[in-house]
């Protein structure tokens, strides 16, 4: 399998410090209710480095965005942390007071939402939102914020003028263009994109790549990047997990893992994009069963002796020097 | 572009699936009226209908006689002979409210079903087949919408001749089109599923497709706004009744408001005399509205108090 | 500006449809009421009127067409005959010396209804299940499930009656006559508040509830999750933007409330004698005044459908998106 050709060029990546900004330990996310809760994201441990990019991949419903809440607090219920903690600069995000959370959201961990429509109120003009965060955090005169959110948006190649623009008024790509803006006003440590081309069409999808690209590079924030293109996240991305059933089953290494997946969803994940370029090849689907109480869904297929996980997904192990992978059996296949 | 492509997923629980309880109908309205009898909302709101029903087909046992007859002095305080007291004319005030239950529920039933049955019609002619039908009839539903309700029913009930029948079909007038606007959308959006283009394209005639594909699916809609119209019919009865419109010689909870107004029982202070009637309206409404309560939270999980298994876990 | 214009064009034909009921309704109707009607006051009117009467209700012989344009003419220029209960008042003159009070108090009623009613609903949306969302949706479901002069009736026996802390009837005391005078306004102010508590406590729920629902769709958007990632103050998130945006289908709806809310004027100005036009229309019930009936319901449609337009300008102020349809 090769990187699909029609991709730009992998952006030139410094390697990052392995300081960590963020620092994910055994986090547990349930959703609970009617007497019977759901796990949402169960023992997920990562780090993130300084200027690091991290992605982290997976089908819908795997639990990548219930992670990407869950580092900023936004979990409503009926969903709830149950377990873990989140560091952030070395400072407890859980134990936050409302206050301080409300302070450290967006100036030191920003995010860019799935849908830019959809994260955009639809009754304020852009200025209006974009200063915001300027009023709230810097506590900026108004004028004083219309003037900096006009200089947002040159910064990401929109007119100023649209600034009296109302969501509706832009296009989906200046839509999303906006919110990243708005994610880089206050230059944070951290951000976090949820799906972010998920919504466009390929040519706006490589072009706000790009611009996210460039944003990092002139700005240093590490990213949190959550897709379930593999393929693009493994260009983007220094590290990746991927995620299954709420479950971290793999993480290393972005080319590491790339080139050669340990873990059985991970190869199937890959297997599921087609190569733009190259010889036809069968897609195939996903689980190769249906994941049960009584199996993770690769047991079929999984070449390590199940008597471990045959009723969950294993937890992580070292196979290799940053390599880890959730299979009860080592080593490459 | 891609099998994980999640723009395939259902969105998540962003918008209320309008038709949470599934397209097989038979066991939606059986899932339906079994979480209804869980629910402690609807459970009281039931338990209150039948005692009302209970009492009205009870009547003449438990009040034997015509109601209207004088069979004491006037405006008695309720006593043993008269538990609920007499009327200026000295009538019996329990008699009153007993009887008149059945010509208010029988009132309120009637143009319940009747304004349903229309709005269900229209509602769906105008969701099946669209276009100018549907912009002929949205637009006398919108009109009857807007011509505020009680002076429209104070002229039509005016030039009609007085009596029940008149009170109906004016009430089943001026009330089907609130029912139809909010039916038609719940039918213009089940018109738009792939179970009913496949009906379509198979050749079912419209009727069937309108009353056995589409209509079983809103089973839950239908009973809110079948609810709704009772509720309605109820109250403007009273009305009209209080304002004189009605058949004066009728018993009912509205006209026992009409006599208890022109007797004067609030110069008076009789108030045993108007607080039976209007309790009795009120309660029907109120046990009525708690079981379209109940519904409601029963389809829209997300209005109910505690949120339950919002299970579907985001990628 | 199309859904503007769009609107317009709908509520003048709403109206058209209402003329035209009426013009019907004396034609078509079985029974031949306008018939029963001279039969009880012809005696009293004089000749002229009399004619004036049967052109009104189609007894001349006038071919059905001309009679139709001649009944549109008429009441677009105002002339819908003359009141037979309040004889020989022209209808528009009847109607025009009330409509004031039937303004003042269905004005003031919705205005509190709606600003109490739609502020409860926004702050039981944002506390799911807090006292509020759970102590007072019930109650008033239960206060909204009384006839409305019922309660007019209950208000009238316990505030007026049996405490005398309001007066019982009437718009203001015998003795005053209406000016800018602050013994004649608080007089009238008192007079106000049995009937508008009425109308208040029986619609209020309806508000209520109808905003905490969409506030509770609304709070699930993205876009309040993205106003919380930004650090922004509750205060602001719950009013900028939750309750900014579930306003919107209140405000539409605001138009169907209205003749709602009119009704129930109409119903508690008849208990408390209130000189509106609801309690002109008590009387010309009474007094089989069809002139002042039928004059009574155009007047009110078409004071409905004018607060429609209305209401449809602020939809366009408050919604961006509809601009541009």
């Amino acid at each position: 399998m090769t990187v699909p050709s029609h991709r730009t060029a992998s952006p030139h990546r410094p390697v990052p410090s392995r300081e960590p900004v963020l620092d994910v330990r055994n986090l547990r996310v349930e959703y609970g209710g009617d007497g019977r809760s759901v796990v949402g994201a169960d023992n997920v441990s990562f780090t993130i480095g300084a200027g690091e990019i991290f992605g982290l991949a997976g089908e819908s419903g795997c639990g990548k965005s219930t992670v990407a809440n869950a580092v900023m607090r936004l979990l409503k219920p009926p969903a709830q942390i149950t377990a873990g903690s989140i560091l952030f600069d070395g400072r407890d995000v859980l134990a936050m007071d409302p206050r301080e959370l409300r302070a450290f959201r967006w100036r030191e961990i920003a995010m860019v939402f799935q849908s830019a429509m959809n994260s955009l109120n639809p009754v304020l003009t852009i200025g209006e939102q974009i200063g915001d965060i300027f009023t709230t955090h810097e506590r900026m005169r108004k004028r004083r914020a219309r003037a900096r959110s006009g200089e947002l948006l040159e910064l990401v190649g929109i007119d100023p003028a649209r600034l009296k623009a109302y969501p509706h008024q832009l296009s989906g790509g200046m839509r999303q263009r906006v919110v990243i803006a708005m994610a880089v006003a206050l230059k944070p440590t951290l951000l976090i994109m949820d799906e972010p081309t998920t919504a466009l069409d390929v040519v706006v999808q490589q072009e706000i790549m790009a611009q996210i690209g460039d944003l990092q590079r002139e700005l240093g924030f590490s990213v949190l990047f959550i897709t379930h293109d593999i393929s693009l996240m493994v260009e983007l991305s220094h590290r990746m997990g991927v995620m299954y059933g709420g479950r971290l089953v793999e993480l290393a290494a972005a080319k590491e893992l790339f080139a050669q997946p340990l873990h059985p969803y991970t190869q199937a994940l890959m297997n599921a994009f087609p190569p733009l370029t190259g010889p036809r090849v069968e897609l195939t689907g996903l689980a190769d069963t249906p994941r049960t109480e009584h199996g993770c869904g690769f047991h079929a297929h999984c070449p390590d002796d199940r008597s471990d996980c045959s009723t969950n997904i294993p937890d992580l192990r070292e196979v290799a020097a940053g390599r880890f992978v959730a299979r009860t059996g080592g080593g490459a296949r | 572009m891609s099998v994980l492509d999640s723009r395939t997923e259902p969105a998540a629980p962003r918008t209320a699936p309008p038709d949470a309880d599934a397209p097989k109908a038979p066991r939606a309205r059986a899932g339906l009226l079994r979480s209804l009898l869980a629910n402690r909302k609807a459970l009281f709101g039931a338990v209150v209908l039948v005692l009302f029903v209970l009492l009205a087909l009870l009547a003449p046992l438990i009040a034997p006689g015509d109601p209207s007859k004088i069979n004491s002095l006037g405006a008695g305080a309720p006593s043993a002979s008269h538990p609920l007291g007499t009327t200026a004319k000295g009538q019996d005030v329990l008699a009153l409210t007993l009887w008149g239950a059945r010509s208010s529920l029988l009132v309120g039933f009637s143009v319940g079903i009747a304004a349903t049955a229309l709005a269900v019609l229209v509602g769906m002619a105008s969701a099946y087949f669209g276009r100018l039908v549907d912009d002929v009839l949205s637009l006398v539903t919108n009109i009857f919408l807007l011509v505020p309700g009680v002076p429209l029913l104070v002229i039509l009930a005016a030039f009609m001749p007085p009596g029940t029948t008149t009170v109906i079909l004016v009430l089943v007038v001026t009330g089907w089109a609130g029912s139809a606007r909010v039916l038609r959308a719940q039918a213009k959006s089940i018109r738009g599923k792939d179970f009913v283009a496949a009906s379509v394209v198979t050749g079912e005639r419209a009727v069937r497709i309108m009353f056995r594909e589409i209509l079983p699916n809103m089973a839950s809609v239908v009973m809110t706004t079948l609810l709704g119209c009772v509720i309605f019919g109820i109250g403007a009865q009273a009305g009209l009744e209080f304002l004189g419109l009605g058949d004066a010689s009728v018993v009912s909870w509205g006209t026992n408001l009409y006599w208890a107004g022109n007797d004067g029982a609030l110069m008076t202070g009789a108030w045993w005399v108007f607080v039976p009637s209007g309790l009795c309206i009120a309660l029907v409404a109120f046990a009525l509205a708690m079981v379209n309560y109940a519904v409601d939270e029963i389809t829209n999980p997300r209005l109910r108090a505690r949120r339950p298994r919002t299970a579907t876990k985001k990628g | 500006m199309r859904y503007i214009l769009r609107n317009l064009g709908f509520y003048l034909l709403a109206f058209w449809a209402s003329i035209t009921l009426n013009f019907m309704l004396p034609r078509f109707m079985p029974g031949d009421p306008v018939s029963r009607m001279f039969a009880r006051s012809q005696s009293q009117m004089q000749p002229e009127q009399i004619d004036q009467l049967r052109r009104l209700f189609g007894l001349d012989h006038r071919p059905m067409w001309q009679q139709y344009l001649d009944y549109v003419k008429d009441v677009c220029t105002g002339h819908m005959g003359i009141s037979i209960s309040r004889f020989p008042t022209p209808v528009s003159e009847v109607i025009a010396s009330q409509i004031g009070w039937t303004l003042l108090l269905g004005g003031t009623a919705l205005v509190i209804a709606v600003v109490i009613g739609n502020l409860l609903g926004i702050l039981a949306a944002w506390r799911r299940g807090g006292v509020l969302d759970s102590v007072f949706p019930p109650l008033l479901v239960f206060a909204g499930s009384f006839p409305y002069f019922w309660l007019a009736m209950g208000a009238l026996y316990l505030f007026g009656m049996t405490l005398g802390w309001f007066p019982m009837r009437h718009a203001f005391d015998v003795g005053f006559s209406p000016d800018l005078s602050w013994a004649f306004l608080s007089n009238a102010a008192s007079h106000l508040v049995l009937p508008a508590l009425t109308i208040v406590l029986v619609s209020i729920g309806g508000w209520m509830l109808g905003m905490r629902n969409t506030m509770i769709a609304t709070v699930a958007e993205d876009y309040i999750t993205m106003a919380e990632a930004k650090g922004l103050s509750p205060s602001r998130i719950m009013f900028r933007y939750a309750a900014r945006n579930a306003m919107l289908p209140s405000v539409t709806n605001f138009g169907m409330a209205l003749g709602f809310v009119v009704g129930g004027a109409l119903l508690t100005e008849v208990v408390f004698a209130y000189p509106g036009v609801g309690f002109q229309l008590l009387a010309a019930v009474q007094g089989l005044d069809y002139p002042l009936m039928q004059g009574i319901f155009l007047t009110i449609t078409a004071a409905v459908l004018v607060a429609n337009f209305l209401v449809d300008l602020v939809h366009v102020r408050l919604d961006p998106r509809v601009r541009v349809r």
